[in-house]
């Protein structure tokens, strides 16, 4: 597929230290790809660069292989929808669309089609005449995206739009998306800092921090196979254990473990919750005590007491009745991650419980 | 009493305050409206024992109160026009731009409205002379405009400010030049801002009569300084009739102005950031 937008070495510095460096990655053709990462860690430098509302100090922005750096935003080939929608309250529905079009002397019959084509695509037919002071939240970010789409854009550049909505209404949006997409054949950069939203809805995800890139990978794999301390905190929920390293064992307290590459030095096991399980007799196992339980509808997080430190655990919301407050009972790690001291993996390959000593 | 009892005492408190307020408030105003029209009222009656028209006519009718009254609004619709086209730049550089000792600059509008006018005037008339401004329309205009760029700068720089930065940056990237943005998004979008501090301007410069006094005498005698020749050669009668005259504008523009905008404008203008 052809490389819509390329992002090449780009770098920001700002006066105060801040900034972003060494941005690298491109979005394919109808492809959606999300910038993701803490407040602060300049994922909306990246985007903002790629509109035309920051200059950046190195690098190259390319869409369709055409350097748009020089370009000011009106004359970039991006549309941007906008965290706070942004609508134009002096301006009807129908005005906030028509806006640009009436800018590129578009003919009154064509605008008006057009604006009821968009409409009807967002799911707002019939609402030209109303204010944007008359909309919910959620109809004035569709309002948003439509006026981007009327634009169309070769890349559709959008700013977290989602998180100032509320959770189900986030959800249905985030499916409408999607359909567009397909509909439209979008190519898109969303930002956001919620890590679900990215998860569920990009086809790659560029994991950021502190102005660098930290992971470039599908969603699948930034959660199995997260490249970095950063990323297994940042995305999904996961138990961390410090330990030390000995060549190529691993010690945890009383525990030993073993592992393919050679080490010596402070590590840090990641397990996910979901790879905590019951063990059965024949497996090496740890003690632990159940703590808490906690229902979270179709799972239960259970928090243990072991010798390694405090875990979570979830289960099945049919399991938790095999659970018992302050009963003691046996696990085992099914998989787990072994970072280093820097925060690197130490072996990428997750290892099997069944390679424990 | 059952009534009261049923209000409620802070009720009672606040309604006293109501009526002591109305008092103060509209009572001179009512007393001005009835003078205006009384032919003879002496002490203690309450209203005038006959009405009459004397006054507006001999107001309406002398010529040279009446070129006042043009003048008075021939000068206040050429200052209200200057300060805009003087001020808005400057509003949204202020509320745009991060420039070194913004706020002092802005504080700096404050100056011509913390001293003394009389003073003021007196050391502006003292350049005026060696400037050959002094009875003069330029001198006239620019010692209005003096008093007005406070609020032209104020007001319509918080209303600028109120335009979010990035309701521009959307119009920019619907395709719109600077200009274009500035001409249909945010203009419009502070026009509530803007036709308040034109109100005010346009007040404010109908009512000033010192500076004009100052300036103006003996060739430019707009409303405001004819009314103290006024009360001092006719009786309080023909003053109140001027006085009625010299406020309807005043009441018809603020009431047109609450039709654009809430209070919240006028709040924001005075708000430092």
């Amino acid at each position: 597929m052809a490389i819509k937008l390329a992002i090449q070495n780009l770098s920001k510095l700002y006066p105060t230290g801040e900034g972003v460096q060494n941005i690298d990655f491109h979005v394919e053709e109808g492809e959606l790809v999300t910038l993701l990462g803490p407040s602060g860690c300049g994922k909306t430098t990246v985007l903002r660069s790629v509109g035309g509302f920051i200059d950046p100090t190195g690098g190259a922005i390319k869409v369709s292989d055409q350097d748009v750096h020089h370009l000011p935003p009106e004359k970039r080939p991006s549309a941007m929808v906008f965290q706070s929608y942004n609508l134009w309250p002096h301006m009807t529905v129908f005005d906030n669309l028509a806006f640009s079009l009436k800018l590129k002397k578009v003919k009154k019959i064509e605008i008006q089609q057009r604006v009821e084509e968009v409409l009807t695509l967002v799911h707002l037919q019939g609402m030209e005449k109303k204010y944007p002071s008359e909309l919910s939240g959620g109809q004035q970010q569709r309002i948003a995206l439509a006026r981007a789409l009327l634009l169309e854009p070769e890349v559709l550049l959008l700013d977290e739009p989602f998180s100032a909505l509320d959770a189900k209404l986030r959800h249905e949006l985030r499916e409408e998306l999607r359909d567009i997409q397909s509909k439209r054949n979008l190519t898109m950069l969303f930002v956001t800092h919620d890590q679900e939203e990215a998860l569920s809805i990009s086809d790659k995800i560029v994991v950021m921090n502190n102005g660098h890139i930290e992971q470039i990978a599908p969603p699948q794999d930034i959660y199995n196979t997260p490249a970095s301390l950063f990323v297994a905190q940042f995305i999904g929920r996961m138990n961390f254990i410090k330990g030390q390293a000995v060549n190529n064992t691993i010690q945890i307290g009383d525990i030993t473990l073993t592992m393919d590459d050679l080490y010596t030095g402070e590590v840090t096991l990641g397990v996910r919750p979901e790879d905590i399980h019951v063990a059965d007799k024949s497996s090496v196992r740890i003690e632990a005590r159940v703590d808490k339980m906690m229902m979270l509808g179709h799972f239960a997080e259970i928090t243990l007491h072991t010798l390694i430190g405090s875990l979570k655990m979830f289960v099945d919301r049919q399991q938790l009745e095999q659970f018992e407050l302050n009963s003691t009972i046996s696990i085992k790690l099914v998989n787990f991650i072994v970072f280093k001291e820097n925060g690197e993996v130490l072996s990428n390959r997750r290892m099997n419980v069944n390679e424990m000593v | 009493m059952w009534y009261f009892r049923t209000v409620g005492k802070r009720k009672i408190i606040e309604f006293i305050f109501l009526c002591i307020f109305m008092v103060f408030f509209f009572g001179p105003l009512l007393n001005l409206l009835l003078l205006a029209f009384a032919g003879e009222w002496q002490y203690p009656d309450i209203l005038p024992k006959v009405w009459s028209l004397d006054w507006w006519s001999f107001v309406l009718q002398d010529e040279s109160l009446v070129r006042s009254m043009w003048l008075s609004f021939f000068i206040a619709a050429i200052v209200t026009l200057i300060s805009l086209i003087i001020c808005i730049p400057a509003a949204y550089a202020f509320a745009r731009i991060q420039f070194p000792l913004r706020r002092l600059f802005l504080f700096s509008f404050l100056l011509t409205n913390a001293f003394p006018k009389m003073g003021l005037y007196v050391a502006i008339a003292v350049l005026f002379y060696q400037m050959n401004l002094m009875n003069t329309f330029t001198g006239i205009i620019l010692i209005h405009i003096i008093n007005t760029l406070m609020f032209m700068t104020w007001i319509p720089s918080a209303a600028f400010e109120n335009v979010h930065k990035s309701q521009e940056e959307a119009a920019r990237d619907a395709g719109a030049s600077p200009m274009r943005v500035f001409w249909h998004i945010t203009l419009p979008m502070a026009k509530p801002g803007i036709i308040v501090a034109s109100v005010f301007t346009f007040l404010s410069s109908l009512n000033e009569a010192e500076g004009t006094f100052l300036v103006g005498v003996p060739n430019y005698q707009t409303m405001p300084v004819i009314m103290y020749s006024i009360i001092a050669d006719y009786p309080s009668t023909a003053g109140a009739v001027f006085s009625v005259i010299l406020t309807l504008p005043t009441l018809i523009l603020l009431l047109a102005a609450r039709r654009f905008v809430g209070a919240d404008v006028f709040a924001n203008g005075f708000k430092m950031k």
